[in-house]
Order: C-alpha cells, then sequence, then structure tokens
C-alpha cells in the first residue's frame, strides 16, 4: 500500500479519495485545506464590513460579487476536506472552538474604503502567489478546488488594483487614504507567506509528499518581484526603506519582517481575532433556525411524497 | 485563543445529506462532475448548486445526485478488476500492420 502511494508521488500522479494514505499525509492535507477554508469564510467579514458603505452602486455590486465568491471557495474546500473522511461540521466545530486556524490577515481591521482596494490587491494577489502552485498538489481534490478558486481569484485582484488606482488619481485626500491602507497591509502581506524557510518545520515533508512546490520564502519573494513595479503603477509606496531592485539578480531585496508581530497575532493577540470568531460563532448559532426549518421542510415534503407514492 | 470559548450550538443534531454536482458547461459536451455540497433536498441541492458552481455561467444544465446514491469501484482492486483489458491490445487501431500504401485506414 505504502508502494502503491509512493509511486504514484514518485511518478507526480494525483493520490485520489479512495486511494490508501499514509495517516500523517491524510492529517495534513485535512489541516491545511481546512486552514484554507476558514481562511476563505472569515475572509468574507472585513470585506462584508463595507457592503453598506461602498462609494457607488458599481462598487457595492463588485464587493458583494467578491465576497460570495469568498463563500464559495470556501465550500470548494470544505467539500475537498470532506473527501479525506472528515465532515465539514466537525470543521466548523474545530474553527468555533479555536482549535484549527484561519489565515491571520483577516485579524486586522478595514478602517477606511481604500482597505478594499489594498485587500484585494495585495492580499488576494498574495494568495494567488501561494494558490497557483497548489493547483499541483499531490490530492486531486484539492488541486481541483485550487483550480476554480485561482479563476476567480484573479478579479478579485484586479478589482483591488482599480480602487486603488483610481483612489491615488483622485484628490490629496483619496491618495492619502490609499498610501495609508498600502502602508498597513503590506508587512501583513508578506507574512501571509509563512515563517522564514528555516522555521518552518513542516514544509521538507510537504514537499516530499507534493503537497507544497514551493517554499516559504521562494514563495514570498515572487511575490514582491511582481509586486513593486505594480506599486510604481499605482504610484503609491511600500512602506520599506529596504526595499530595493538587485541589479545582479533582478530581485527587489526587502526589509527584515517583524515576526514577532505574526507570532502575536497567530497567538491571538492580534486587533481583530476574538471579533472574528465571536462574530462567526453568532452568525452559525443564528442560523441554526434556517438549517432546522430546511431539514423540517425536506422531511415533510419526503413524507407527502411517499404518502401520494403509497395512495 | 485568549480566553476559554463557550460551547456553540452543535451543528444541526441530523447533518443535511451530501450531494455530488455535475455540469454540462454547454449543449454538444457531457455532464461533467465538479463537486459536492450538502442541501436539505433535492430542489435545495440544485439551488445551492447554480449558485455555488456556475456563478459565471459555467453551465448550462446541472445535476445533483445523493453521494450515497453512487456506486464506485473499489482502487484496492484496482489491477484485477481491470486487466482484463489489459492484454486485449487488439481492440486498438495500431495494433494491425497495414501496408504503408494503403491509404484512409
Amino acid at each position: 500500500m505504502q508502494a502503491g502511494f509512493d509511486a504514484l508521488i514518485a511518478g507526480d500522479e494525483r493520490v485520489e479519495p479512495r486511494d490508501w494514505m499514509p495517516e500523517g499525509y491524510r492529517k495534513t492535507l485535512i489541516r491545511q485545506i481546512a486552514q484554507h477554508a476558514h481562511s476563505e469564510i472569515i475572509g468574507m467579514q472585513p470585506e462584508g464590513n463595507w457592503i453598506t458603505r461602498a462609494p457607488s452602486l458599481r462598487r457595492k455590486a463588485i464587493l458583494m460579487a467578491k465576497v460570495q465568491d469568498e463563500a464559495g471557495h470556501g465550500l470548494y474546500l470544505y467539500s475537498a476536506a470532506e473527501t479525506l473522511g472528515i465532515d465539514r461540521s466537525e470543521l466548523l466545530d474545530l474553527l468555533h472552538a479555536g482549535r484549527q486556524k484561519y489565515s491571520s490577515i483577516f485579524n486586522y481591521p478595514t478602517l477606511t474604503w481604500a482597505d478594499m482596494g489594498a485587500i484585494g490587491w495585495l492580499v488576494d494577489g498574495a494568495a494567488i502567489v501561494n494558490q497557483v502552485p497548489i493547483c499541483r498538489c499531490s490530492y486531486g481534490p484539492y488541486a481541483r478546488a485550487m483550480v476554480r478558486i485561482c479563476k476567480e481569484e484573479s478579479f478579485h485582484q484586479r478589482q483591488g488594483f482599480e480602487i486603488l488606482h483610481t483612489l491615488s488619481h483622485g484628490t490629496d485626500a483619496q491618495k492619502a487614504m490609499a498610501q495609508d491602507a498600502v502602508d498597513r497591509w503590506w508587512w501583513p502581506s508578506l507574512m501571509m507567506f509563512g515563517p522564514p524557510d528555516d522555521e518552518s518545520p513542516n514544509t521538507a515533508q510537504s514537499m516530499a509528499w507534493g503537497i507544497k512546490r514551493f517554499s516559504n520564502d521562494e514563495l514570498r519573494q515572487k511575490f514582491v518581484d511582481m509586486t513593486v513595479p505594480q506599486s510604481e503603477v499605482l504610484g503609491l509606496t511600500l512602506p520599506d526603506p529596504d526595499l530595493r531592485r538587485d541589479e545582479a539578480t533582478g530581485h527587489y531585496r526587502f526589509g527584515a519582517i517583524d515576526w514577532s508581530e505574526f507570532f502575536d497575532v497567530l497567538k491571538g493577540n492580534g486587533p481583530c481575532n476574538a471579533e472574528r470568531i465571536e462574530h462567526r460563532r453568532r452568525a452559525h448559532d443564528e442560523g441554526a433556525w434556517v438549517r432546522e426549518a430546511a431539514g423540517a421542510y425536506a422531511d415533510k415534503q419526503a413524507a407527502r411524497a411517499a404518502q401520494a407514492g403509497a395512495a | 485563543m485568549s480566553q476559554p470559548l463557550e460551547p456553540t450550538t452543535p451543528t444541526t443534531a441530523r447533518e443535511w445529506p451530501l450531494w455530488e454536482v455535475f455540469v454540462r458547461s454547454r449543449r454538444g459536451l457531457n455532464h461533467q462532475h465538479v463537486g459536492s455540497l450538502h442541501a436539505p433536498d433535492a430542489a435545495m441541492a440544485l439551488r445551492n448548486a447554480r449558485d455555488v458552481y456556475t456563478r459565471r455561467s459555467e453551465g448550462v444544465s446541472l445535476w445533483v445526485v445523493p453521494a450515497t446514491a453512487i456506486v464506485a469501484s473499489s482502487p484496492d482492486e484496482k489491477d484485477s478488476f481491470f486487466d482484463p483489458a489489459g492484454d486485449k491490445a487488439y481492440r486498438h487501431p495500431t495494433f494491425y500492420e497495414i501496408p504503408a500504401e494503403a491509404q484512409h485506414l
């Protein structure tokens, strides 16, 4: 069995739900896909915060479509996780109990409209860099979910860029608002790729299993290299005095990341950790009657159909 | 988390069943499996499938099938189950030797 699995991995083939797989592989995938799914649905909150205050009907319709996409992405991913033998309800219970994590980026507040732009451009931009290689993940259902998600993320990033571009070419106050949002989201976005390679103990195993294709630092560098020229098009600066292009390699060198902040937010001490989970649990509890009613309606319809069949 | 959490309402006592979703992306093509979802009944499964899997006009027709209704071959029997086809190379056109001058074959 192990030999069959090893051969699939070695041949860069896909592992499918009913194949035998090592327990560690299954657990790693459940943890990663669940964290990813939780991030999608918790990620609806900072943006949902601005739907009622979007500056135009156009922006409002776009933001609603984007938040709806995040819900959809969560569902694709929960569906992928369930193929590993865990129930979605179990995963939600783990999220609500604080026993499974979501991306720390969503523990930062969205203070102004420009944050919708910065999230789309930087946070979704970083997510895309992270996610594109997962389209080739060794686990089939996760890879397929990622293909769908990546197709849709591109709109997210472009609408964010457009928001910032519009603001930065508007009044001085609008440009200042855009700059402030970028100043606040830049470093947390770099942290989205996870700790540096020498402090990322699980990377080697995940790469050996074909779950992960590039290391955290490689992906972070790729993101910086893509994003710096875009910031020039926006006419906004990135809050890093050490940021400069290395002529020899063509890569942008950036300053030291404050990892103490990352680990502090991860531990639960970010500005919005408690609020996000609290809101999520409340939404779940307040939706209980809807789930029950839908179940009761289905039962009634089934009973009627059975009766009609018997008559 | 910094503070202990109150237990949330457990997710409904009875879970909504799982449905597998198939989409025909345009006329002339087969329905293709795209994923799954939970729904209390077939009508809701169809509506949810529309919202989850066809937000960008990805389909002209949808099937939802209770996951429990699908009978699958077992990966453990993969070899013995599919082997009978393995040694019948004569089922493929490339098996036959045809003189080069014979056209349209």
